[in-house]
Parts: structure tokens; sequence; C-alpha cells
């Protein structure tokens, strides 16, 4: 091999790269992020069906956002013409977080800055929402 | 015809995943199977190509100058396009691996209607360099985003590079900024490939085929981030133990996840045998790589067979007593 030293260190330098998620990984147990218990609720169901909430929330969101702020309309009736009070205290009313109950895991939320219920799903998927740049969080919204 | 074939093996690529899941349920074998596979494929594919180019020799010092050769000390030399240094090397690899210098002085030459009959003209031509820029960064920066699946707890330096990507916060989930530019990016390598008579008439299906499968990856992508969403944390889960050698399927992924995935897996399995692999072989480019010491120092061949010789003392040495008998003059007595 011609300059073989230089050309294995770089391949080496470059297959640890690429595996390099396999040893950073490497010993953690993949348990998934632990979702809050939430505080008890007669009604089972959330603002509209759980698969259409996991998928769109964000974009609920954003629209009680404009119909609220922007159009001054606080109600929002849902796919099943059930209405309620277009607010976070809406979704705070169950989405507490219990933190103490929780088992400590990977991704437990008493574990992490905030203790908003969103976090251990926001932050396994790395995805930050915006809310609490304004919003004082569910603390301040239950008083 | 070539891209045609290329685009009609995309969307057999499509088709075999969206059925092998929906229908066949297969999804043991396109999300654990095959994505190893491809893996393993690509990393030792990639490695035995590079050691591969490895071992054949370089008889040749044939660097590309582009500025003035070390000369007189008062004529001043061009250290980055002419060097003579290691680090003039690296920088100039660095200027081409990262800003595509050659590419940047790609040149066109077109036959124009001047006021006595055609007229050869000269010019710059700096579009393929821009797209093809904005291509490999925007790919970049896709890949370390994709590490927020693949590392948990997320890296800092991921986050950030996720929050610089979308901070234009146009919708949400927030618009990509690389998303669109990549798509941009790919959609204008294609056409150019289509709309240049010369470059389409050099233009193969192994030209096209990349393109077709980046370009359907691109796609399924955007449309499970802001179209029909998938779930993400069941996306994590799976990506997760795959890292971790425990590779689980969680329930409830869409079918789209699949089709990007084994898209992703046929480029990597396919890639050490292509055109991408340019990847490694720039840094093994000879006309780049090489410092221009061509008279400075002196090059052997490193091909060059030791030569068995034997020469007019040795054979005197062997012979000396018999010549002398034979009255043959002898140079050492």
């Amino acid at each position: 091999m011609y300059k073989g030293g230089r050309i294995i260190a770089s391949l080496i330098i470059f297959v640890a790269f690429l595996t390099l998620p396999f040893f950073f990984n490497l010993g953690k147990a993949n348990a998934g992020p632990d979702l809050p218990t939430y505080a008890s609720s007669s009604d089972s169901q959330c603002v509209e069906p759980a698969a259409y909430m996991k998928a769109n929330h964000m974009q609920l969101l954003l629209k009680w956002r404009d119909s609220d702020v922007r159009d001054g309309n606080s109600v929002y009736i849902n796919s099943q013409g059930k209405s309620f009070d277009i607010s976070l205290e809406t979704c705070v009313q169950c989405h507490t977080t219990q933190a103490t109950k929780n088992t400590v895991g990977v991704n437990n939320p008493a574990l992490n800055t905030s203790d908003q219920f969103c976090v251990s799903c926001h932050n396994y998927a790395s995805v930050k929402p915006t809310c609490w740049n304004c919003h004082s969080g569910p603390e301040g919204a239950t008083k | 015809m070539k891209a045609l074939l290329s685009f009609l093996a995309v969307i057999v690529l499509i088709l075999i995943a969206t059925l092998g899941v929906d229908v066949a349920n297969l999804h043991f074998l396109f999300g654990i199977i095959i994505p190893y596979l491809a893996f393993v494929l690509f990393v030792g594919g990639f490695v035995y190509r590079v050691i591969k180019w490895g071992r054949s020799p370089v008889p040749y010092r044939i660097p590309t100058t582009c500025g003035q050769q070390k000369s007189l000390p008062w004529i001043k030399q061009a250290k980055i396009e002419n060097p003579t240094t290691v680090l003039g090397v690296i920088v100039r690899m660095a200027l081409e691996i990262f800003f595509f210098r050659s590419l940047f002085r790609n040149t066109k030459t077109e036959l124009r209607v001047g006021e006595d009959g055609p007229k050869l003209v000269h010019g710059s031509a700096k579009w393929l360099w821009f797209g093809s820029l904005v291509f490999h960064w925007s790919f970049l920066i896709i890949i370390v985003r994709h590490l927020r699946f693949f590392l948990e707890p997320v890296p800092y330096f991921v986050q950030l590079i996720d929050s610089i990507d979308g901070m234009l916060q146009i919708g949400l989930p927030p618009i990509y900024l690389t998303d669109a530019f990549f798509l941009c990016a790919v959609i204008y390598l294609f056409l150019r490939r289509l709309a240049l008579p010369q470059v389409r008439y050099i233009s193969l299906a192994a030209d096209y085929f990349p393109l077709f499968i980046i370009m359907g990856i691109a796609i399924s992508g955007i449309l499970m981030r802001y179209f029909f969403r998938v779930d993400i944390v069941a996306v994590k889960e799976l990506a997760l133990g795959l890292v971790q050698l425990h590779p689980a399927i969680p329930e409830g992924i869409g079918v789209l996840f699949y089709i990007h995935l084994f898209l992703i897996s046929t480029l990597f399995a396919y890639f050490p045998t292509s055109k991408l692999m340019h990847m490694g072989g720039i840094f093994l480019s000879p006309t780049r790589n090489m410092m221009s010491n061509n008279r400075m120092v002196r090059h052997i061949n490193p091909w060059n067979h030791a030569v068995e010789v034997h020469s007019y003392a040795e054979y005197e040495d062997e012979f000396r007593d018999k010549m002398k008998k034979a009255g043959i003059p002898v140079e050492k007595e």
C-alpha cells in the first residue's frame, strides 16, 4: 500500500464516526420517554381523539392561539361537537406532572430542568416547544 | 430513457417497501434486517474500495498547478495553488472538500453569433458550483440533524443545529431551511442533466439513479414531517434499538417511514459500488493531494523493480583467472 498509514488512519476515523451512535448508547436502556402519569380525570378522551392529538397537537394549539388571540373566539368545538375553553388551563386540568409518582428512568420528567408534562416526549425527540417562552406554565396557570 | 429507467427503479423500490410492510407485514425485514445489512455493506464496501485504491501505485507526481511555482526568492509563490509544503496541501484539500474550489473554476464555452459569423466565447459558469455546494452542505446538516434519533440524550450541538435550521419558525413543526434548500438543489441538479444537451449526452443511468433515490428520500422525509406524520417517539425507539443492538419494532409507525428507511438502506448498500464514492475518493485525488515539488525532490517510481545487474567489475572478479590464462588484459591485477 502506498501512504498506507495515512489511509488506514483516516479509515479508522471514518468508521469511528459512523459507529459513534453504537458506542454513545452503549449499555443504556431503550426505555423510551417516561410518560407522565396524569391527574385522574373523569373524561378519558382529550380535546380530540388520542391518535389525532399525537400527530396534530401542535397545529391544534396554533389554531387555538389564532382563534383566541386574533379572532377573539375562546371556545373550541371538537369533532364530536363538544365545546372546550380555549386556554392552556384546559390542557393543564389533566396534563399535570406528578413527578414524584414516576419511576426513575431514561427520561424521567423529574430529572429534567422543567417539569412541564410535555418535556419527556419533547426532550426524547429533541423538539423544543416555544410555548413557555411567553406562557408561565401549569403552576402559574392553575393558581 | 436512462432517466426514465432510473425513475422507474426508484418507484419499484418504493412499491417493494409499501407492499412488504403494508401487505406482507415484513416489518422485521424492512425495519431491522435490511438496515443492518445496508450498514454493513456500506462500511465494508467503503473500506474495501478505499484500500483497493490505496494499493494502486501513484508512479508520477501529477499535481495540477494553478499558480506560480516555487522558484527564485524574488518571485512570489502561490502557496495554496501550487503547494510545496504539507500545510499548503492541507489548505488546498480543505478548500476542495469544503468549498469545491475546482468546481468554482468551472467555465463554459459557447458558439455565439458574432458580426462576422459565429464566435467562440468562454465564460465562467458558477451555477453548478453553487447548486452542488447547497446540495452537499444541506445533506450534511440533514444527516447531523438525524442524530437526534440515534443518540439519547440528544447532544447540544444537534439541538443547536436543529434550532438554527428551523429558525424561521414557519408553521408547526417549523420548516427546516435545509429541507427546502436540499430539494431545490436536487431538482436543479436533475434538471441540469436534462436541459443541457452535452450533459444529457454523457449522463448515464448511474447518474440519474442516485438523484432520484435522494429525491425520494427527501420527499418521503418531508411528507413524514409536515403532512402524514408518523409516530416520532416510536421511530426513535426503533432507531435506538438498532444502535443498541437490541432491535425491536415498536407498534404503529406509518408505512411512509419504512419507505424512507428502505430508500436510505438501498442508497447505503449501493454507495460503495457507485460514483457516490467520490466521498472517499476526493481525499485520494493525486492531482490535489500531492505537493508540487517535482523538481525539488527526486521521486522514484514505486513500482520500479530492483533490476539485477552484473557489472564489468563483478564480471572481471568472476573470470579474472581465466582471463589472465587466455591473455585477455584485466583492469585489476
